[in-house]
Parts: structure tokens; C-alpha cells; sequence
């Protein structure tokens, strides 16, 4: 079998310091916003008693769960050994880790106690999904540490696919945790359902995709790698099958929700009623989001499939922020329902749907842990070896041209 | 066989230790056994300071909405002096520890109004879902926040069915020395757990009770012969939510 050499990014200083400069300053103006919400309080945000979660977290719970996703490509090379895909494993396993520092980052830094972090990490209520979270995620990272350096050391190769394995199934049981978040919420109307995990799965599987795509394409575009046309249009129709696989969990936890009387009033709000949070399911979500990428990726022109794989992948990315923050902000602006059957009215909002506006320093907080995840890629692939040496399509499989459909259709699953 | 050589007589040093020891130990725990013998004697109704909270109390109140004036606000005002909760003038981010709520019934207009704070469950979602335990359960049924170890993620305000809590948003001034409040942390009615350690009930039930409407009764739901385990005993009462069977402390007569 052929050896795929890999290589640190070099040169291109201009740029590459540039843009990390760039993040840099994001970085900054995330910690300053951090530290303006910290000194002043809460209030200078756009959340209230009402909606207690706001964009911090729905940009902190796209990272993270993008993370889990972004391991897809290692997976897929290791676990079920698809020779296209193994070359990309490391890159994977870096844009996986970097995610999720970067979400995490953003999480705690929204904490109203930022600086008890310690007593987060260190006193634990083992019956609290988010305790078990801290676990999840810190183990995450520690897995895939391992996942990276028995693929990167070559005595250690033979291990790989058991770390994959290990990462794989620990990743699945994050984004588990990560739904659950939202499905053991037994008293809001838009979550208790056992459904929201495996669609979290999903969205982790199609959103960490699309977060591999655009990274790889930028990494190739900055660094002058060539990106083979059969790879590009494997990773297209990748995500044209996940995103889908989004949509039809999506479909199931509505039409579930849909069936039951009790839940009709806060399905009215999301599919009809709901203003800017229907138009950010039906047009954000499903449409931009779901149909329009499907579309793109299954009608690839033969050649020239880069273009359209990365603008589905933007828009599987943006889609995916437009769907977290239907179910986090959507699903707290919807009223708690305390008197089945009664009008309610009182000082603190009872029955009353509330309006929700991000701030500059939430979004700005958000924005951070994106650019956190950006510079800890570039400094990976500056310092280490990530990338291999071409990603064209005949230093895949040299065979690919007359036999690459017959040896994918025959590989084992 | 190899056996114990046989102690040649004894050493009075360790035999000196041993009685020091055993008098030092004495000395320590008589006043802690005297004072636990005397209070488990005595019939006084407030636990003694240093006396560990027991599950053979279980604190609940009765509201009787008919007794419940409409516009009346007396024990909003009251939680708020008590605890010293002044608001910021603004109401989506200030502290409501107790609200009053106004019911309509769409189909008959029937009008009913009632005040709603945290409802002291017996299996309450907040703590269980509190990542660091400071969301907890006394064993007296009072549920309170540990203001030393919460970190602020709100996730207890997500998991509430009843919106009780509270994220204190901005700096907190004037605070009430028994009631301790912090920026950044999260709170709720406490059932005025500093009057009731002391034997006084809750300032919203004593202001209740001031301003003539009574439709508020604190007590031993443990207790049978206490006035509040002898009303709900003798009338039909409803908890909010009860399909969520958190068996909520806080009952209500006439919903």
C-alpha cells in the first residue's frame, strides 16, 4: 500500500501571519466582550430572566457540536477504511479539537461565574447532564489526542483503527449528551423529547462536515495544495446524504410533537406563527439550510465540483446556526405553560412570547470561539505535520480514474 | 507454634495517656450530647442553631385562592423588603422571587389571582440538573442555591416548570446580611429560610395575613396535627403541574 507523506505548512508568511493577526484581534474583542458582560452583569445582553440561554450558546453548541462532527473524515478513513478519506485524517482530528476548545471557550466565558470555572471542574452533581458533559467533552479531546498521535506516529499506526473506533463511539455519546441537554428538560414544551439526541448526532454529523469542507478548501487555497475534483465531489455528496439525514430527524420531532394536542400551541409558534424564528426554520434551515445544498451536491458538474460543494457547505454551516438558534432561543421565548387552558398575565412575562435580541458583545463573545478554532488550525498545521503532501485524485487511488466506483462500491463497510 | 510473650507488667505512662485521652474526649462531647438530649426533650418548635436539618420536617404552604385579592400585593412587597430584592426598573432582568399571577378561563371568563414562587418540589428538576450541586434540597424540603459554589449557567432556570428563578444581572447593593445575593449567581424564594430556622414563618405569609386576607398557611406537612396538614387533609387541594409529579411543597386550595 502506498504511503501518504504529510507535511507542515511553510512560506506564504504574509498571509499566513495575517490572518492570524486577524484572529488575533477577534480573540481580543471576544475577551473584552467577555469581561464587559462579566464587570457589568448579564443586563448589558440581550438575555433576561426569560431567555436565559442566547447566542453565546447557540454559537457555543454549533461548535461543539460541529467537533464531534468534524471527525467524520478520520472515521470514515479509519474505522471503515475508505482509502480516499485516510489521508485527511489528521486534518480531521485537528479541526475536531479546535472546535470544541473554541465552543468551550465560549461556554464558560458566558458563565456568570466565569472565574468559578475550578468548582465546575472539581464538584460534581453526577445526576446533572451537564456535569456528565464535562466528562464527555474533556475526555473528547484527551481521545482524540490519542487518535492524532497514533496516526501521526508511525510505530503506533497499527492502533488506529481501534483509537478510531474508541473516538468514534465516544463522539457519538457526546452529541448524545449534547441533545440531552435540551431532551431531559422535562417542563419546556419545545424540548422532553428523546428524539432531540439523535437528532444532535445527526446535526453534528452534517455541520462538522460542512466545517471540515470549508477548512479543507481554504487550507488548499491558502497553501496552493491540490484538491483532487473526485475527493471534492466524495465530500459533497457526503453532506448532501447528512443533511438530509437532518432534515428527516428534524421532520420526525415536529410531526411527533405535531400528533400531540399538548404540544400544538408551541408547534404553531415555530412552523407558523413564530416570526423571526419560523423564518429562520423554514427559509434558514430547511430550505438555505437543507434543500438548496442537497440540491448543489447531487448536480455536481463533473470537474468543477469544488464551487458549489464549498457554497453548500456554507450554507449546511449557516443553516445549522439558524437551526440551533430556533431550538435554544425559539424553544425559551415560547411561555412555559403552568395553567393548561387559562390565559395567564403577570409582572414576570408569564404567557407572554418573548422577544430576544443578541447584543454586540454576545455576538462578538460567539465570533471568538470561531476564530479561536481558526488560529488553533493554523498554528496545528504550521507546527505539525496534518497535511499530506497532495490531495489530488491520483496520489489518492492511482487507480481512480478506471476503477474508483467499482473499489468504493466493494470496500467494506 | 509461636505465641505472644506475656506482657511483664504494664507501663504507667500509656495507662496516664489513656485517661487523658478518655477525659479529653469527655470533656469534648458531653455538652453536644447534654444540649442534643435536652432539645430532643424539649418541645421547642425552632431547631436549635447547631442542630443538623431532618427529613422529619417537611416545610409546605397552603395558598386559598379564594381568600386572594385580586390587585393585592402584600406579600410580593414583603419578599421584596425582606430580602432585599430593589429592582433595577427593569423587569425583564430584576429579581422576582415571588410574582402575582392573574388566570382567566377563555371559556367561561372566570377570573382567579394568585401568587407563585418556588414550589419547594420533592424531586425538584433544578437540582437535579445543577452540574455542581449548588441547586439543592435541604432535608426539610426547602429548596435553596449554595451562592458559594453556583457558576452561573442557568441551566436550573431552563429546567424550572415553574419560572421561580431568578439570575441576579446586574451589581448588587444593600444586601440583608440572613439573605446573601450575588452578581452572576442564580436565586429563588427561600421560604424565608432564616425566619423559619428561627421558628417565625415567611414574611409573604405573615404580610398575607397582616393585610387581613389569611390565604396563606406555612407549616409541617410532616406534622399532622399542624394547621396546614389539617387543611389539606380536610379540603381538596391542587399542585401546579402535578403531572410532572415533582410534589411540589407550595399547595393550592380553590385553584
Amino acid at each position: 500500500m502506498r504511503r501518504t507523506t504529510y507535511r507542515e505548512i511553510t512560506g506564504q508568511y504574509v498571509g499566513f501571519y495575517g490572518l492570524m493577526a486577524g484572529l488575533g484581534v477577534l480573540i481580543l474583542l471576544s475577551l473584552a466582550a467577555a469581561w464587559h458582560m462579566e464587570h457589568q452583569g448579564h443586563h448589558v445582553t440581550g438575555m433576561t430572566n426569560q431567555i436565559v440561554w442566547g447566542m453565546p450558546h447557540v454559537l457555543a453548541i454549533f461548535l461543539i457540536v460541529a467537533a464531534s462532527g468534524a471527525l467524520n473524515v478520520a472515521s470514515i478513513g479509519t474505522v471503515f477504511g475508505r482509502t480516499w478519506y485516510k489521508p485527511l485524517g489528521r486534518l480531521s482530528g485537528l479541526l475536531a479539537l479546535a472546535l470544541l476548545v473554541g465552543g468551550l471557550a465560549v461556554l464558560v466565558l458566558d458563565l456568570g461565574r466565569a472565574d468559578r470555572i475550578l468548582v465546575a471542574m472539581t464538584t460534581y452533581n453526577f445526576k446533572s447532564i451537564f456535569a456528565w458533559n464535562i466528562y464527555l467533552y474533556t475526555g473528547f479531546m484527551a481521545v482524540v489526542v490519542v487518535y492524532l498521535w497514533v496516526q501521526m506516529e508511525r510505530r503506533m499506526n497499527r492502533f488506529a483503527p481501534a483509537a478510531g473506533l474508541v473516538a468514534m463511539i465516544w463522539r457519538l455519546v457526546l452529541t448524545t449528551g449534547t441533545g440531552s441537554i435540551f431532551g431531559f428538560l422535562v417542563a419546556r414544551q419545545a424540548y422532553d423529547a428523546a428524539v432531540l439526541a439523535p437528532l444532535f448526532i445527526a446535526m453534528s454529523l452534517s455541520l462538522g462536515l460542512a466545517s471540515f469542507n470549508l477548512t479543507l478548501a481554504a487550507t488548499c487555497r491558502g497553501t496552493g495544495l491540490e484538491l483532487g475534483d473526485g475527493l471534492v465531489s466524495r465530500l459533497g455528496r457526503l453532506l448532501g446524504v447528512l443533511a438530509a439525514v437532518v432534515l428527516y430527524f428534524t421532520a420526525v420531532q415536529h410531526l411527533t410533537n405535531l400528533y400531540a394536542a399538548e404540544h400544538a400551541g408551541v408547534e404553531r409558534f415555530i412552523l407558523l406563527e413564530g416570526g423571526v424564528f419560523t423564518a429562520l426554520f423554514w427559509l434558514g434551515q430547511v430550505l438555505l439550510g437543507g434543500l438548496v445544498p442537497i440540491a448543489l451536491v447531487f448536480t455536481l458538474p463533473a470537474g468543477r465540483a469544488l464551487g458549489r460543494v464549498v457554497l453548500a457547505s456554507i450554507l449546511v454551516f449557516l443553516g445549522g446556526i439558524a437551526q440551533i438558534y430556533v431550538i435554544v432561543i425559539g424553544g425559551q421565548a415560547y411561555p412555559l405553560v403552568l395553567f393548561p387552558g387559562k390565559e395567564v398575565q403577570s409582572s414576570f412575562f408569564d404567557g407572554v412570547v418573548m422577544s430576544y435580541a443578541p447584543s454586540l458583545p454576545e455576538i462578538t463573545l460567539g465570533v471568538g470561539g470561531f476564530a479561536m478554532a481558526a488560529a488553533i488550525v493554523m498554528v496545528g498545521l504550521r507546527s505539525l505535520r496534518f497535511l499530506p503532501e497532495s490531495l489530488a485524485d491520483a496520489a489518492l487511488d492511482p487507480h481512480h480514474r478506471a476503477a474508483a466506483t467499482d473499489a468504493e462500491e466493494k470496500a467494506p463497510a | 507454634m509461636t505465641g505472644r510473650t506475656p506482657q511483664q507488667g504494664f507501663d504507667p505512662q500509656r495507662r496516664r495517656f489513656l485517661s487523658a485521652a478518655a477525659a479529653a474526649a469527655g470533656v469534648t462531647l458531653a455538652p453536644g450530647v447534654t444540649l442534643y438530649g435536652v432539645t430532643a426533650a424539649g418541645s421547642a418548635a425552632a431547631r436549635a442553631p447547631e442542630d443538623p436539618v431532618t427529613s422529619s420536617v417537611r416545610w409546605g404552604l397552603l395558598v386559598d385562592v379564594n381568600k386572594c385579592r385580586d390587585g393585592c400585593n402584600a406579600c410580593v412587597t414583603a419578599c421584596v423588603e425582606e430580602n432585599g430584592l430593589r429592582g433595577n426598573g427593569r423587569p425583564e432582568t430584576d429579581a422576582q422571587w415571588i410574582r402575582k399571577v392573574e388566570l382567566r378561563d377563555p371559556s367561561t371568563g372566570a377570573k382567579r389571582s394568585l401568587p407563585l414562587m418556588c414550589q419547594h418540589c420533592a424531586s425538584p428538576p433544578c437540582v437535579d440538573v445543577c452540574p455542581t450541586g449548588a441547586s439543592f434540597r435541604r432535608a426539610d424540603g426547602i429548596v435553596l442555591v449554595d451562592k458559594h459554589i453556583c457558576i452561573g449557567c442557568r441551566y436550573c432556570m431552563l429546567a424550572c416548570p415553574y419560572k421561580a428563578r431568578s439570575f441576579i444581572h446586574e451589581v448588587v447593593e444593600d444586601q440583608k446580611p440572613y439573605a446573601p445575593r450575588g452578581k452572576g449567581t442564580v436565586e429563588s424564594c427561600t421560604f424565608c429560610v432564616h425566619r423559619v430556622d428561627e421558628g417565625r414563618t415567611p414574611a409573604c405569609v405573615e404580610a398575607c395575613a397582616e393585610a387581613g386576607g389569611d390565604a396563606m398557611t406555612f407549616g409541617d406537612l410532616n406534622d399532622p396535627n399542624s394547621r396546614i396538614s389539617k387543611q389539606v387533609a380536610a379540603y381538596v387541594t391542587d399542585q401546579i403541574r402535578p403531572d410532572l409529579g415533582l410534589d411540589p411543597g407550595v399547595r393550592y386550595r380553590n385553584l
